[in-house]
């Protein structure tokens, strides 16, 4: 009991260091790519490379003066932050990382916990993810953060149906909601789920950009129009929260389409943790090589794009993967 | 006293006492923050019971969804702050408020004593499959027991839909022309 | 039971605890001044015009229920994916006459224009 406690305790304490590790550096590395494909160098100054600069970043944000608007509604200005910020944590509790093994002579699951509904749990996150920013947007008193919020919010309930629906093929596939369960069943390259799911993968990552409101989909935050979008009256801490929580949301969606479409921790030769980040860290790249790449959408396009052909692709998806595993089932999707 | 009873009675008082904020409020932001809470705390109740495939729907329709159509209805109506919503209620109104109340408390009170928790022989959980709760469990009922209840659900989604879109969209002039761009002019155009 | 969720317990008690954490910090460390006109709404240096109390336009709500629907319909495709092999014809019979009646909605949806955004 105490040594469950004490394991699982600190396995989650090392999650969250390396996950908010992850947030700074995947800000320093989106600033170090998009800088490349742009022919520039990019942060170089704080250390060798400018490695240093998210610790520069995280120290400078919180001496920062902590500016609160006349206007703004208290309770719900507070909150907003740590609504963004929690969410993109929890994420992480039912992605394995790695497989089973043994440190010290205790005997470690690769996961902070195997939870039998593992893919309900991270849609129920994810579809209380809005509230961050809809309350942000609403609480700030000022018309731009008021407009990013009602955008975001309005975009990734959009988003969320297909989100969720791109997903179901897989579950029909594996017939299971379990994370671990699923990594099991991708053993080798050929048996990733990406194969048999190539459309619902499509929309699963486009979607997922979406969710996460990033660049071609970041419409929340269009500087040109929205000076900021939601968090623009936020400083500090606060802000850095909303950051965490963007950043952290990327990370958690990676992670979760390396679990649903890429095999997981499955990989040869190397050990399993190195095998997931990699596979993490190539979805991640792939955020900012969007970026870098694509103009933003206008928001009637985003909002006919989400209803009109994401929603019924999804639900073609759904129902041809359910058509195919009964019919051709097990000549194409045995196991 | 161990962490599954400490777990439980801070979700329940949590769940309740926020229930009781979520209707004393004036503010209407914060009475649906509550409302919140109060469906986060339950679904750790539900938890607790095995029922791992309702608390998520509890958590993905109630706190997920319909919660963000009533922030979205609270700003339609743009009540902020403690804000007076119109007029006092009349006293025949307030009068019959509590006696409307005190009559639903006492039903309950009939109905609970009617079904006699028997707890100190059978515990609920004693009773259940291994696999109550789980969404495979859930899903073979549903499919089999409860396929026609089911089916029926999808009718009434769909006379959901077009209800809501009757009463949003009931008017042609309430319309924005065609191509009249970005939101900040349409916000004058809209009616409610 | 308890080795599930004892870890999202703690995760989700951590979480909270860094949130709350990391607030306290930009208030206490930050220095504070106020002067003149900091306290207003940012709008790239001009003064602010209007304000922010307008009511919003009514075709979110019209995709906040439209969501709502939806996703009952998604809720109830997750438990039948879970158990598709098993129930093999039948199970997709029934769960396809289920999404062909939300289908119908979505197609009047779309035909009403409800779905537009001009």
């Amino acid at each position: 009991m105490l040594e469950v406690i004490l394991i699982s305790s600190i396995k989650v304490i090392v999650v969250v260091v390396v996950l908010l590790t992850g947030c700074a550096y995947a800000t320093y590395m989106e600033r170090k790519v998009l800088a490349f494909m742009q022919n520039r160098i990019g942060p170089n100054y704080a250390g060798p490379y400018g490695l240093l600069q998210p610790i520069a970043d995280a120290v400078k944000l919180i001496f920062k003066e902590d500016v609160v608007p006349d206007n703004v509604e208290r309770l719900t200005y507070t909150l907003a932050p740590m609504i963004s910020f929690v969410p993109a944590m929890l994420t992480f509790a039912v992605v394995p990382f790695s497989s089973n093994f043994t440190l010290f002579g205790y005997e470690i699951t690769g996961v902070i916990s195997d939870l039998n509904i593992g893919i309900l749990f991270v849609f129920a996150i994810t579809s209380l993810g809005v509230y961050g920013i809809l309350l942000g947007g609403w609480s700030a008193g000022s018309k731009y953060s008021l407009l990013g919020g009602l955008r975001a919010s309005a975009q990734m309930i959009s988003y969320e149906l297909s989100y969720g629906l791109s997903i179901v093929g897989v579950i029909i596939i594996a017939n299971t909601l379990s994370m671990v369960e699923l990594v099991e069943q991708q053993s080798s390259i050929g048996s990733w789920f990406i194969w048999k799911q190539p459309l619902g993968f499509l929309l699963y990552i486009t979607c997922a950009v979406a969710e996460t409101n990033r660049s071609p989909f970041d419409l929340p935050e269009a500087e040109s129009e929205l000076v900021g979008g939601y968090h623009t009256e936020y400083s500090s801490m606060r802000f850095a929260q909303f950051f965490i929580g963007e950043y952290g949301n990327m990370l958690a969606v990676s992670a979760v389409a390396t679990t649903l479409f890429f095999g997981g921790w499955q990989g040869p030769l190397l050990p399993p943790v190195i095998w997931f980040l990699i596979k993490v860290f190539c979805f991640m790249f792939f955020y900012i090589w969007l970026r870098a790449t694509l103009p933003r959408f206008r928001y009637d396009q985003l909002m006919n794009f989400g209803w009109k052909v994401l929603f019924p692709l999804a639900l073609f998806n759904t129902l041809l993967t359910g058509l195919w595993v009964l019919w051709l089932g097990d000549v194409l999707f045995g196991g | 006293m161990n962490l599954d009873t400490i777990v439980f009675l801070v979700s329940a008082v949590v769940a309740v006492f926020s229930a009781t904020m979520m209707i004393s409020q004036r503010n209407t932001v914060a009475s649906v923050l509550y409302l919140i809470l109060s469906l986060l705390a339950q679904a750790v109740l539900y938890i607790q019971l095995s029922a791992l495939f309702l608390s998520a729907v509890l958590i993905i329709v109630y706190a997920g969804a319909i919660m963000v159509l009533f922030l979205f209805v609270v700003m339609l109506l743009n009540l902020r702050g403690n804000q007076d919503l119109g007029d006092k209620p009349s006293p025949v109104s307030r009068i019959t408020k509590y006696l409307v109340s005190i009559l639903l408390v006492v039903e309950l009170v009939f109905i609970i004593r009617g079904i006699g928790f028997d707890t100190g022989t059978v515990g609920i959980m004693t009773l259940a499959a291994d696999d109550f709760g789980s969404v495979a469990a859930v899903a073979r009922i549903l499919f089999t027991n409860y396929l026609y209840p089911f089916e029926l659900t999808g009718v009434l989604l769909l006379v959901a839909i077009v209800g809501a879109v009757v009463v949003s969209k009931r008017e042609k002039s309430y319309e924005t022309p065609a191509g009249s761009g970005n939101m900040p002019d349409d916000r004058k155009k809209v009616e409610i | 039971m308890f080795e599930t969720f004892y870890p999202i317990l703690f995760l989700f008690v951590f979480a909270v605890f860094l949130a709350v954490l990391l607030t306290v910090f930009s208030v206490i460390l930050g220095r504070r001044t106020r002067s003149g006109k900091k306290g207003q709404s940012y709008e790239c240096g001009v003064e602010p015009v209007g304000t922010n109390k307008e009511p919003i336009p009514v075709k979110y709500f019209l995709i906040g229920i439209s969501f709502i629907l939806f996703d009952i319909e998604l809720i109830f495709l997750l438990p039948w994916a879970v158990v598709s092999r098993e129930l093999g014809m039948f199970g997709f019979i029934s769960i396809a006459v289920f999404i062909a009646l939300v289908i119908i909605g979505y197609i009047y949806e779309l035909g009403k224009g409800a779905l537009k955004w001009e």
